[in-house]
């Protein structure tokens, strides 16, 4: 039907980046078609029935904005495919007593998957989001994810989960700004500027209280049970596996000549497991689920830099493959916050390699 | 962006407005703007406008010219009927269906005391279960259905609603220009109508309510349109609702006749060439213009956005622009499953609908099927 054009579907929040997303391809000469997911949210005594990522503000937003552009704007329905997989998910790890990261499931699992799927479907080329984060291509022709431009908003962790096909049909307009010059073409376009808080990563819980949440739909992380050491010794009693993180220091109710930390928890058990700073940091990880960007690992055994959270900064490592789909990491320095269910990402500079999930140990 | 072709093939949402009603309507924007009430030769032009426009109504519709009370649309008409024919202490329920229009069931359902007639798996209530009713203040059946197109043969029903003792009022929006609208033929006491679904303007409507039916006003303020309908009455578009009417009435035969050729070949056309897609509502006794289909493991949000793309304009009972589709009441009710009923398609010809179009929108209907199909399959295995 249209000549030449690659056609490209935007996914829309209504925010200031995947706006200027949208606005930057249409300059580019892209056939652009604005798109926002329909996400499941719960239904609570408050009434707060929306996904905060697409409360009906947003999505009045988008489409304003869409039709400022001159392009067309859908919103798929995606509630089952989100509830089944993100938050079953959710509810799932936190009773394995894991604080899991729904965002980078949720690239896996439904940007770019169903989302992607249901963009390619439309005859687009290309999947576009406002992540700030890199794509291009190798002298071999591999499609190679890179960081955002600007080190601050790099939003490359939670995107460490794609492959080859993905990253082939995929764009990150925005990557290749800085924020301060995103909010500029956002005037210069005349779309609103003003950013979404930056914490969405738990979109579906409509009043942001996770443990609130989690009580509700998995009442059994509420159960009180004993507080260990890491020799079995009990020192006291927690109310309830959620209310209790990794490298967490306040809140143990615990009198002790040291500081002690939450160092683990032991969902069998219902414990939590306690110690000391020095017992609290460790040098080494295993990760699951992994997933290599360019489809294979560069090696068995390689040198990279690790982010362990998605605020956390990359630290120097030795990666070992341990199978297709695990690998060990040993850090050159401890850290202290390792947290199952966390991704593990592996960096060389500013190019993501792969990652995967945080065993428990 | 631009489309290689627009088909629009929603007519069951709304029509263009036909130009020559337009053109009536222009000098009552701007010359003859007078509001109707008023005492001097400006007002006295306006209600001469109105009048005229209320008998020509009431000469297509058989009933007399203070019968009919105007209104902003068949939303508003519909709550008139059923609310202002409410009175106080008047325990009698309203019959109604599932399948009316929310304008009439979501009011029915706040007002008072509703049974539900059950539907067949066409989408039509039967005369028997209003006689089998003990009594009722209200039986409220819509003539034609907007998702389905199966059309009530109302003289049947109106009478055994007389004889338990209700009024009977019909949502006939639907069947505006399509069918025949001869108040007594029909036997009703009130008739809901908008001028937009038969090629006049958006924003008006009226209700037919037969003399000797109490109503009261639902809205307070002036006494407008004998007390039934506070507000300043909108002079040019009630002028072209009555033109619009007329000439639906003159070209009756012709546009059936088109519209009836087109709607063929499209159900033709979509049930030959897509496996797995059945026709909903009546086989025959359906709209000329309405074609609507359930087509297995193709939801209609994602159609809509397909076909958009492609350029041909549809809908569906149970898509929403906020990507929250509820499955179809009315499909519900006529006893399709949850995941049917969210996979309803309607296609709705007009009298500018061409051979070609149809061509053009089922080849784009095929392949589109296809790929959301197979988008469903690999998401189904993954």
């Amino acid at each position: 039907m249209s000549e030449s054009k690659p056609r490209v579907v935007v996914a829309m929040s209504g925010g200031v980046d995947s706006s200027v997303a949208a606005a930057l391809l249409v300059e580019q000469g892209y056939e652009v078609i604005g798109m926002m997911m329909r996400l499941w949210s719960e239904e609570t005594a408050i009434g707060n029935t929306h996904n905060r990522c697409c409360t009906p503000d947003q999505m009045n937003d988008a489409r304003r904005i869409a039709d400022k552009l001159g392009i067309p704007f859908y919103v798929l329905d995606t509630k089952e495919v989100f509830r089944s997989t993100i938050v079953q998910f959710f509810i799932e790890q936190h009773r394995q007593g894991v604080t899991p990261n729904p965002c980078i499931e949720c690239n896996r699992q439904i940007r770019f998957s169903f989302l992607q799927q249901n963009a390619l479907a439309l005859d687009a080329d290309y999947l576009a989001t406002g992540h700030y984060a890199r794509v291009s291509r190798d002298e071999g022709g591999y499609y190679v994810l890179r960081k955002g431009l600007d080190e601050h908003k790099d939003q490359s962790y939670v995107l460490s989960v794609l492959g080859q096909e993905q990253l082939a049909h995929a764009l990150f307009p925005v990557g290749e700004y800085a924020k301060p010059e995103v909010r500029r073409i956002a005037e210069r376009f005349g779309l609103p500027t003003a950013s979404k808080k930056d914490s969405q990563d738990l979109c579906f819980i409509g009043d942001n209280n996770y443990r609130r949440f989690l009580a509700d739909h998995a009442p059994d992380v509420m159960r009180p049970g004993p507080m260990i050491r890491t020799d079995g010794t009990e020192i006291g009693q927690h109310n309830g596996l959620v209310n209790f993180t990794v490298g967490q220091r306040k809140g143990l109710g615990l009198h002790s000549i040291e500081p002690l930390y939450v160092i683990g928890i032991n969902a069998e058990q219902n414990a939590v497991i306690v110690g000391t700073a020095e017992e609290l940091g460790r040098s080494s990880l295993t990760a699951k689920r992994v997933n290599w960007v360019a489809g294979t690992p560069p090696g068995t055994r390689f040198r990279g830099e690790v982010k362990i959270r998605y605020k956390a900064g990359a630290v120097p490592a030795s990666i070992e493959i341990l199978s297709d789909s695990r690998i060990h990491i040993k850090f050159d320095a401890p850290l202290r916050d390792i947290t199952p269910g966390q991704g593990a990402v592996v960096y060389d500079g500013d190019k993501v390699l792969g990652g995967g999930i945080i065993e428990r140990e | 962006m631009a489309l290689a072709r627009s088909i629009y093939l929603d007519h069951s949402a709304t029509t263009p407005t036909d130009p020559r009603v337009v053109e009536v309507m222009l000098p009552y924007f701007t010359q003859h703007f007078g509001n109707p009430v008023s005492v001097h030769q400006f007002g006295r032009q306006a209600e001469s406008a109105i009048e005229t426009a209320r008998e020509r109504i009431g000469q297509v519709l058989n009933c007399l010219p203070s019968e009919v009370i105007f209104t902003s649309g068949a939303s508003e008409s519909n709550n008139l009927a059923l609310r202002g024919s409410m009175r106080a202490g008047d325990q009698r329920p309203v019959l109604t269906t599932r399948v009316e229009h929310h304008a009439v069931s979501r009011t029915a359902a706040e007002i008072g005391e509703v049974e539900w007639l059950p539907v067949d798996s066409w989408g039509r209530a039967s005369v028997e279960d209003v006689e089998r009713t003990p009594s009722a203040r209200l039986v409220s059946l819509m003539y034609a259905n907007n998702e389905v197109g199966t059309i009530h043969d109302l003289a049947g029903f109106a009478e055994a609603a007389h004889e338990i003792g209700a009024y009977f009022h019909t949502d006939a929006v639907q069947a505006g220009g399509q069918l025949p609208l001869d108040v007594n033929a029909l036997g009703v006491d009130m008739l809901s109508l908008s001028a937009h679904k038969f090629y006049g303007p958006k924003g008006v409507g009226l209700l037919y309510a037969r003399k000797g039916v109490e109503l009261h006003a639902i809205q307070t303020g002036g006494s407008h349109e004998r007390g039934l309908r506070a507000g300043t009455h909108n002079t040019p578009l009630i002028v072209g609702m009555a033109l619009a009417l007329e000439l639906a009435t003159t070209e009756y035969e012709f546009r059936v006749k088109q519209l009836a050729a087109r709607r063929d070949e499209l159900i033709d056309g979509v049930l030959s060439r897509i496996p797995d897609v059945r026709l909903t509502g009546h086989p025959t006794e359906r709209l000329p213009s309405h074609a609507s289909f359930v087509i297995d493991g193709a939801e209609s949000n994602t159609l809509l956005m397909h076909l958009d793309l492609l350029g041909v304009a549809a809908s569906s009972g149970s898509a929403c622009k906020t990507g929250n589709p509820e499955p179809s009441d009315v499909l519900l009710a006529m006893g399709y499953t949850p995941t049917e009923a969210l996979t309803g398609l309607r296609l709705t010809v007009g009298l500018s609908t061409t051979q070609a179009d149809i061509e053009y929108a089922v080849d784009a209907l095929v392949r589109t099927v296809e790929k959301v199909r197979k988008v469903r399959d690999r998401m189904v295995i993954a």
